[in-house]
């Protein structure tokens, strides 16, 4: 599997470190209810097909990038940086 | 038997070689296989089942029967297949899975047994009683079936693992692939071209066709040497693409050395190479497949076109009277080429009937093999013409049930192959691979002619595809005859006819298979084994399918096929695993102190990728602890050093770096003072602790923190996800620097008259109270100092760039010395962390909460922080919760075991009545005790009270008083001293 980080191209997956769903990007408020922050840390949709998820570029660039790619077809369809989300 | 003047051999270099302690002689361009065919060593093997008396059946890698042992100096290689062993001077090979030996075989009893041993006999016969598996069923089944046998020792070769990057990979130089890569190559894209073998041209070897008015190895030649001549060109032979992965990426295992007797000092045996394509165009040709008939695995019967390679390529006859039988037109070139060399040709059996022979060979259309003699070898077939039966004298039978596309890599990614009904074979799903096209037998094209106009038109696409323009070529005539099959799978009848011919699968079997309603066709080869062999299948599951369709009274569309995986070959692990042997590529870290405390005699421990010092021994200590006793007694009453640069080291700058540290640990730090450092906690967003730490302010907007050694990649990632991803809105940035500072821990009542030796200005309790930093000279040298301590002794930890390091821990070891101090090691600093009460990761170890360790008091109540709300979950705090405390054996030496578990003293030591386990222990010389840290049930609540420590591997028992983590002075008077 290879991603293509926008700071440094077209890399093989073994040069990151895979976090997990990109809901994470989402922390909510430290006054939201426990059942709002269980589902932040714990519970994923798990989808079948396209998804977005966040991945750091650890042995790169250091960036961490929020990756879409399909699970069914391992399509890898972009990857942008965290950072620059919501921007 | 080798016929004169015929093949594409070296004549005037001829090879000496061992196959079953008999000498043979071949020539340069044999294969192990070829050159057994042409001293007539028909018997080769012994099959996996019922050992059955089997030979060479094809000339590839898809070999299901030669497969040998082959001894190189002190390695032997299982299992490698004759057909695709280059021959050398010297080679040495045994036939595997006989015994006694190749000709008597002992199991070949099975075969007699064969009734009671068909599909599923193994699932149905060992079943009970279930004991009976470990002592008595599997060690026979193990000694009786295994083809061969591992030699148990260190495996002295070499093996590698490399990558490539290419516009374009090529999978075979057939005559597809060397069109192909000619065609892209000349486009100035850069080209990987793979091959099996070690010279290019795949069939071209094999026929007697011409290619643009040359004989097609000709052509093939000369193509290679253009292709050779071109620098956006690299060819790798004796490599087979096992495995098609995500976005363009392909394992390739390269056989770098195996033509070799003696390997060349640092040569590997064999590469794995991963290579990343941005397109790829699949020539990998076809395989030709069997026909099911009585008796068909006899030693003599092989493909049709395996025995046309042997011919061809290698001027072997397979024997001095060969028959033919097949159910395509391409069969009758065998029976033409062997007549034109010759060859007696006893008989063309053709299934198909209207057909004529290409030359002058008996044929015998609409005919069929109904049964074959000879017991160790062929010596007659029975075939079955116009309504009579024949017994035809012969010892060679060339086979062909037609050819299946090599589909293999083409459906690594879950791609179905399709059913072609004209050609009765499975073609590639299109689009299968992205970024994969398949061109020539591959994709069902049939003649060269063809398949050299495909390839080209492929590769014009591709080259498009990326952005080229495609250099006009011509392509070459070349043999354009139309192959025609009618599908013919199993000719029935009595007798067992096999398919799988190493696992000794037979139709009946894949018939009981469907009796006993295993239809699926993944049932069906788990229950018989069909396709399990090492060439999975290759030269078997279509026709095997084909009888299941048949069982089952559906199509075979319906029935679908197996799922190819990679790898295509067998690869071995030593390939895959190449350079994870040992230390293989893994870094080590060294501290700046490490030649100094070798030349100390000290024993190093690994910490992660570091190395650092245990302890370091002194004349007449014959035992780790006397050492360690004696640099705690050292630290408490003089002064220690300790190299402590392993711990990560974090430089945060900018005007936010505040507050990005008030997120990332539970207290805060913007009221941190410049010039002061304080002890942290960090948790991880689920409430548990995920590392601690000091961090110092040495100014307005720069922070310098520290990690655990363990935790400093996890915390730097953390941090790199909590300012990317969380606050990318805060304006700071932070670098590590633990590789940039040596840092040494001076421990001890002494540290500040060693300190004030060497430091240019004098520093006092108020210039550096405790938990007071700054930035120090030694004499040109800039550092940095910090009064921490991690002993409760009136501590500092001296920074220094690290290229100073080693002459700094000479200096500080001189001055110590001086003193009646010196260096202490991990053991040392371990005692003295536990007799102080602090924490390492033994104690953090993730799954352990602020609470649990008692430093609630830690998490500020007036701020956010990472984990913070997480942390005061119903459940992360409580008498429920295994809380940090002390622990002393009653009897002060009593052993006191990390890992070991607590129970009430009266209870009884199984799981339900556990009431917690001990992380760290050590002998204290301070307190003259075994002492320890265990996290005990409410153990807050329980100071003073009796428990019992239960070692259940060791056995050892022992009544521990739970006390206060803090064994030595507690008021932490000598800390600020």
């Amino acid at each position: 599997m290879r991603i293509k980080c926008p700071l440094c191209g077209s890399r093989d997956r073994r040069e990151f470190y895979y976090q997990g769903h990109a809901s994470i990007l989402d922390r909510p408020d430290p006054e939201s209810t426990l059942e709002t922050w269980n589902d932040y840390l714990h519970n994923r949709e798990n989808l079948a097909g396209v998804t977005e998820d966040l991945w750091h570029h650890e042995q790169g660039c250091g960036a961490w990038l929020v990756v879409k790619r399909n699970t069914v077809s391992h399509e890898v369809l972009s990857a942008r940086l965290a950072k620059e989300n919501g921007l | 038997m080798r016929l004169p003047g015929k093949g594409l051999i070296d004549r005037g270099n001829a090879l000496n070689f061992h196959f079953n302690d008999r000498p043979y002689i071949g020539f340069a361009g044999d294969t192990l296989a070829s050159a057994l065919l042409a001293n007539d060593q028909i018997l080769v093997g012994r099959s996996f089942k019922y050992h059955r008396p089997r030979g060479i059946m094809t000339a590839g890698s898809e070999e299901p029967n030669a497969l040998v042992t082959v001894k190189r100096g002190k390695s032997k290689e299982p299992n490698t297949r004759a057909t695709v062993q280059p021959l050398y001077e010297g080679l040495v090979a045994q036939p595997q899975n006989a015994w006694p030996s190749l000709r008597f075989d002992a199991l070949g009893i099975n075969d007699y047994l064969s009734t009671f041993l068909a599909a599923g006999f193994y699932y149905k016969t060992f079943m009970w009683p279930q004991p009976f598996w470990e002592w008595l069923y599997e060690p026979l089944i193990r000694r009786a079936a295994g083809l061969g046998t591992l030699n148990m020792s260190y495996d002295h070769d070499l093996y590698e693992k490399a990558y490539a990057h290419c516009d374009v990979l090529i999978v075979g130089a057939g005559p597809s692939g060397l069109m192909a890569a000619l065609t892209v190559a000349r486009a100035g894209l850069s080209v990987v071209l793979v091959d099996e073998n070690n010279r290019l041209g795949g069939r071209l070897l094999s026929e007697v066709e011409e290619v643009d008015s040359v004989a097609g190895h000709v052509w093939a030649a000369d193509v290679t040497v253009e292709l050779e001549g071109l620098a956006n060109v690299t060819i790798m032979t004796n490599t087979t693409v096992t495995g098609a992965y995500d976005q363009g990426t392909y394992g390739a295992l390269e056989r770098v050395a195996h033509h070799l007797g003696i390997l060349p000092s640092g040569l590997p045996l064999e590469t794995f190479w991963r290579i990343v394509a941005k397109r790829t165009i699949l020539c990998a040709g076809a395989l030709e497949r069997q026909i099911a008939f009585p008796n068909n695995d006899r030693p003599g019967i092989m493909t049709a076109s395996g025995m046309r390679s042997y011919l061809n390529q290698y001027g072997v006859a397979t024997g001095k009277k060969i028959a033919i039988f097949g159910n395509n037109s391409d069969a009758h070139r065998t029976a033409r080429d062997l007549t034109n060399s010759g060859v007696e040709v006893v008989a063309m059996i053709d299934s198909r009937i209207g057909v004529s022979a290409i030359a002058d060979y008996p044929l015998y259309a609409g005919a069929r093999v109904v049964d074959t003699s000879g017991r160790l070898g062929l010596s007659a077939i029975t075939i079955e013409y116009q309504g009579k039966t024949k017994v035809l004298e012969c010892d060679a039978l060339g086979v062909s049930g037609g050819w299946n596309p090599t589909v293999h890599l083409t459906c690594h990614m879950n791609g179905r192959p399709v059913w072609d009904e004209k050609l009765a074979s499975f073609l590639s799903k299109e689009g299968a691979i992205p970024g994969m096209v398949v061109a020539g037998s591959a994709a069902g094209t049939m003649n060269t002619a063809g398949v050299l106009a495909e390839a080209y038109a492929v590769a014009s696409i591709v080259i498009k595809d990326l952005g080229k323009s495609a250099v006009k070529l011509n392509v070459p005539k070349s043999e354009d005859g139309t192959y025609e099959i009618t599908a013919f799978w199993d000719v029935g009848g009595k007798g067992r006819a096999w398919l799988d011919f190493q696992n000794d699968v037979t139709t009946k079997d894949i018939k009981q298979a469907a009796q006993e309603n295993f239809r699926s066709v993944e049932h069906m080869k788990r229950y018989t084994t069909q396709g399990m062999a090492t060439d999975q299948g290759k030269n078997s599951n279509v026709t095997a399918l084909a009888v299941l369709a048949d069982a089952t009274g559906r199509g075979i569309p319906e029935t679908g096929t197996t799922t190819f995986r990679p790898p295509y070959v067998p690869v071995a692990m030593a390939a895959l695993g190449a350079g994870g042997e040992g230390k293989g590529f893994a870094p080590e870290r060294f501290l700046s102190s490490h030649l100094a405390s070798q030349e100390l005699n000290a024993p190093m421990i690994e910490a992660g990728l570091w190395y650092r010092p245990s302890y370091f021994p002194q004349a007449g200590e014959s035992h780790w602890r006397q050492s360690c006793d004696r640099e705690v007694d050292m630290v408490r009453s003089q002064v220690g050093v300790c190299d402590v640069s392993t711990l990560g080291k974090i430089d945060i700058k900018g005007k936010d770096a505040a507050k990005f540290l008030d997120l990332l640990y539970t207290n805060s730090f913007a009221t941190l003072k410049i010039g002061r450092v304080r002890y942290g906690l960090m948790l991880r967003e689920d409430g548990h602790v995920m590392d601690d730490g000091t961090c110092a302010r040495l100014g307005e907007t720069h922070y310098l923190m520290t990690t655990t050694t363990a935790a400093a990649g996890e915390v730097m990632r953390h941090m790199d996800f909590v300012h990317q991803v969380l606050r990318p809105d805060l304006d700071l940035s932070f670098v590590s620097v633990t590789e940039h500072w040596a840092q040494f821990a001076i421990a001890g009542p002494k540290s500040r008259e060693i300190l004030n030796g060497i430091l240019s200005k004098k520093i006092n309790n108020e210039s550096i109270p405790y938990m007071g930093c700054g930035e120090v000279n030694l004499g040109d040298v800039a550092g940095r100092l910090f009064r921490i301590s991690f002993s409760g002794e009136h501590a500092y930890e001296l920074a220094v760039p690290a290229r100073y390091g080693d002459s700094l821990f000479r200096l500080l070891l001189g001055k110590a010395k001086a003193l009646g101090g010196g260096p202490y090691g991990m053991e040392a600093l371990n005692t003295l962390r536990i007799e102080k009460g602090f924490i390492t990761h033994a104690e953090i170890h993730g799954r352990t909460t602020a609470f649990d360790i008692g430093m609630s008091r830690m998490v500020s109540a007036k701020k956010d922080c990472i984990g913070k709300v997480m942390a005061a979950r119903p459940g992360m705090v409580g008498e429920h919760r295994d809380q940090l405390v002390g622990l002393r054996p009653l009897d002060p030496l009593k052993q006191i075991i990390s890992g070991a578990h607590l129970f009430e003293v009266e209870d009884i030591s199984e799981r339900k009545n556990d009431q917690g386990y001990v992380t760290s222990m050590c002998y204290s010389p301070s307190a003259k005790s075994v002492i320890a840290q265990a996290f005990l049930r409410n153990g807050r609540a329980r100071l003073g009270s009796k428990v019992k420590m239960v070692d259940h591997l060791s056995g050892v028992e022992t009544i521990c008083e739970v006390c206060d983590l803090v064994f030595f002075d507690p008021e932490g008077g000598r800390l600020r001293g």
